[in-house]
């Protein structure tokens, strides 16, 4: 951690900033008087669920809020006593990349397509300062060698495209750095980063901060990279702040209920279940393969082998996760085994009878014993139909009348916790979570011997992602469904499963009990991929260091696994 | 938090179409044009009580006549109630418009819906449409009426084929984008079989584009209607189309302009009443390509 030098003048202050949506009558509050400083050298992370009105925050200090929606109509945004929110247009694009940055979430689209990424770089310097186009360059490739980038010249000269995720964040964050502006702003930088590529950047942040003592304002809802980044915490929750503190004051010592519930919702790392060897194995995947193949016109195509060889077998009452990065070929696994995809070589035996064989007349047959959730509840209902009409149609379609499928669907909306009369309702009057457990429930209700959970928590809230994985528990423990569930969050794969496959670039690496396999890794990626895991230093459950936790249970006072 | 369960927004159980549609009845534009077309319905199916003759009566003795008490807008060159003429008009501008519309939708979208779901199918179909879009419009037109006799039935024909692969991009481009969302493929995992799916979770997708595609399909066939018939290879003379009224008018525009200028005037408002409302629904249903106010 950076020393909190506290006793200097903050560089950033934020003090009582309101900005409300709409105009006239209709004015209604987004954000409402919020309060915190930034001094030079320090990070400050802002936390919240979605709607908690964080990335609202962020943009009202870069003055990037869509005008004539957003407004704000309070408070100040001092930067180094100047206040941003009453500048102009002209001074305020001044500020902008020499005195605040900001770099984005996705940074594909925060980078110009068409132009080579040197160039980019370069367009900040030649507008803020009066440098020729020689010293420009060799300014900007330093920048370039600073973030860690390998062969710079090429780097340079490269189309976003060109570039891997990472490579291409490490670009948005030289451009930012550039001017070594006093304040970054980073708007959930690392979230649609793979959790090595993510460990990178963080240590790049953090190395370029302390180079240049700039004040890092960090948005993020995860509690695993706040612990590992943060000086102090500030937490909110619709529009306000809750808590602010230092990192150790809000992860050890959360005095807000809300708080309390966000930290002890982030899964822990350590598994909770055993494999269980003696079930009945109910699904067998076998040397599954699927090749994707370019069609040309003329010559070979190109070949991405998504799944090779892979093999893992799911025993009744089981849930296995299929953990791996982005490409690694686990969503594909589990489209083949529901085919949606057809599998280009291999098996998946469901109790003994082969899927990927069968012909589509006989595979709807089987269908209502594989059941499928999909990763974007907002996307798996479909917006014309009522929720009602949306899960009685698996029932239906295998001959069930309409009463006795109205009749289950009660019973599977109970179970997921939700009243009946959703029924009526259309899937946009759902909040995520809510249309999530409809998925669940739609899928629940064909009483499927397999349960297929491709991302299924990776979209929603960390605490509303708790609740779901407790309801998808509570289902394995009532009905005895084998669920296969695939997983890039190794926490959440540790919460539920009794044994955990891990793949990369298409090929399992490693699989076994999930205690064996987080426990002690045998294979370098499985370690480097636990080593990632943000936050892995911290027992969230019990508000402490995990350090603390293990010397507890070393002197005996304290079981060392707290199954919550 | 959606710790309780199941407690959204308190708004009634609506569909998120119709309240669309509901939103696009605002503006004086689009209500004038509604009441356009609705007067024009009106006038078309009322036609034979509301002072009108035979249009077709030819009475030599009153050529060319001006207006008078008895021929409110005067007579055509033949003798015959030229106001008779222009509202029996609308029935069969109207009749056109209709007719093309359904036979280029329900077409298209079969065509469309198949081309879209079927990769195999889907080269086959789009470079047969390509074919048909690079001749113009009005020649195929011409042809087509040429080849099989100018009928009411063939010129409906003749106007919709050319109107066809536009509907077809359009439906085909939909469903593309719509078989790869989550509901459809839910669908499939449910056991829903593939007809099924396509009718009730696909082609709902290609509603809204499909009655703005109608309404401009719907002016533009009575315009073609109107030019063939001004060409002289639409419907028969004899039938009181504003097409053939204009052509026939043409020769004494000097002498009365109103032989052209009230089934031309007829023509315009039509064609503008439909556009107009073409496109408040373009704006209301699909948000994205409104005008940015």
């Amino acid at each position: 951690m950076t020393q909190t030098s506290s006793s200097s003048a903050p560089v950033l202050s934020v003090r009582g900033l309101t900005v409300q949506a709409g105009h006239g009558a209709a004015m209604r509050q987004v954000v409402g008087d919020i309060s915190f400083d930034v001094h030079p050298g320090e990070t400050v992370c802002i936390v919240g669920e979605s709607g908690s009105g964080k990335s609202v925050t962020s943009f009202s200090i870069m003055g990037l809020l869509p005008k004539g929606s957003l407004t704000p109509t309070a408070g100040q945004i001092l930067i180094d006593g100047e206040d941003l929110l009453t500048a102009t247009e002209h001074r305020l694009r001044q500020l902008r990349a020499s005195k605040v940055a900001m770099v984005f979430q996705e940074p594909m689209t925060a980078l110009n397509p068409v132009q080579r990424v040197g160039e980019q770089v370069d367009e900040v310097l030649r507008l803020h300062t009066p440098l020729g186009a020689g010293e420009r360059r060799k300014q900007v490739l330093a920048m370039l060698a600073s973030v860690h980038l390998p062969d710079i010249e090429r780097i340079y000269a490269s189309f976003p495209h060109q570039l891997s995720g990472g490579q291409r964040q490490r670009i948005v964050i030289a451009m930012a750095l550039i001017l070594k502006p006093r304040v970054l702003i980073c708007d959930e930088p690392t979230t649609a980063l793979d959790v090595t590529t993510q460990k990178q950047i963080l240590t790049l942040i953090r190395e370029l901060q302390q180079d240049q003592q700039t004040a890092v304002v960090f948005i993020t809802h995860d509690f695993g990279v706040v612990s590992e980044i943060a000086d102090r915490i500030v937490v909110m929750n619709s529009g306000a702040v809750v808590e602010t503190g230092t990192r150790d004051t809000i992860l050890a010592n959360p005095a807000q209920a809300y708080t309390r519930m966000l930290v002890s919702s982030v899964p822990s790392l350590i598994p909770r279940h055993r494999a269980l060897h003696d079930a009945e194995k109910v699904l067998e995947v076998v040397k599954l393969e699927k090749v994707f193949e370019e069609k040309r016109m003329f010559g070979k195509g190109r070949r991405v082998v998504a799944a090779n060889a892979v093999t893992f077998s799911i025993r009744r009452g089981e849930i296995l996760g299929v953990v791996g990065e982005s490409g690694s070929g686990k969503s594909t696994v589990a489209r083949c085994v529901v085919k949606l995809i057809e599998p280009s070589g291999g098996n998946v035996l469901f109790k003994r009878k082969d899927l990927a064989g069968l012909p589509a007349r006989e595979m709807r047959q089987m269908r209502q014993r594989v059941q499928f959730v999909f990763q974007d509840p907002y996307r798996s209902l479909n917006p014309r139909r009522t929720v009602g009409d949306s899960l009685i149609e698996g029932l239906i379609n295998f001959g069930t009348s309409r009463e006795a499928a109205l009749e289950a669907v009660t019973r599977a909306l109970v179970l997921v916790g939700m009243t009946p009369d959703a029924m009526q309702r259309y899937p946009h009057q759902f909040s995520g979570g809510q249309r999530q457990r409809l998925c669940i429930a739609r899928a629940v209700v064909m009483e499927p011997d397999v349960l297929v959970a491709d991302e299924a928590v990776s979209a929603l809230d960390v605490s509303v992602q708790a609740q779901v994985l407790d309801l998808l528990e509570e289902i394995r423990q009532r009905t005895g469904v084998a669920i296969l569930f695939i997983t890039h969050d190794l926490r959440v794969a540790a919460q539920i499963c009794n044994t955990i496959v891990v793949m990369r670039r298409g090929e399992v690496v490693e699989a076994g009990d999930a205690m064996s396999v987080l426990g002690d890794p045998q294979h370098e990626y499985t370690r480097a991929l636990i080593d990632a895991a943000p936050g892995r230093e911290w027992d969230f459950q019990n508000f402490r260091p995990v350090a603390e936790t293990l010397a507890l249970a070393a002197a005996g006072s304290s079981p060392p696994i707290v199954v919550a | 938090m959606s710790s309780s369960p199941a407690v959204a927004a308190p708004v009634a159980p609506a569909s998120p179409l119709l309240a669309q549609l509901k939103s696009t009845l605002r503006g004086w534009p689009v209500i004038a044009a509604i009441v356009v077309i609705v007067a024009l319905v009106l006038m078309a199916i009322f036609a034979p009580w509301l002072g009108t003759s035979d249009p077709g009566l030819i009475d030599a003795s009153q050529r060319l006549k001006p207006i008078s008490a008895a021929h409110w807008l005067g007579t055509d060159a033949f003798g015959r109630d030229v106001y008779s003429r222009v509202l029996y008009g609308a029935r069969i501008s109207l009749t056109v418009g209709l007719g093309t519309v359904i036979i280029a939708v329900s077409l298209g979208l079969l065509i469309g819906v198949v081309a879209g779901y079927f990769r195999w199918a889907d080269a086959i179909i789009m470079r047969v449409m390509d074919g048909l879009m690079a001749i113009p419009g009005i020649l195929l037109a011409i042809a087509l009426v040429s080849l099989s006799g100018a009928s009411l039935f063939t010129v409906l024909i003749a106007i919709a084929i050319p109107e066809i692969p536009r509907v077809v991009r359009m439906v085909r481009s939909v469903m593309l984008s719509v078989r790869t969302e989550s509901f459809v493929e839910a669908a499939t995992i449910l056991g829903t079989r593939v007809p099924l799916v396509m009718w009730r979770h696909m082609m709902p997708s290609t509603l809204a584009p499909l009655i703005v595609q109608g309404t401009y399909i719907f002016a533009s066939a009575i315009l073609t209607e109107a030019i063939l018939s001004f060409l002289g290879a639409g419907i028969p003379p004899e039938t009181p189309s504003w097409g053939n009224a204009m052509a026939e008018g043409r020769v004494y525009f000097m002498l009365l302009p109103g032989l052209v200028l009230y089934p031309g005037v007829l023509v315009s408002l039509t064609v503008l009443s439909v556009n107009v409302l073409g496109d408040a629904l373009r704006d209301a249903l699909d948000p994205r390509m409104a005008k940015r106010v």
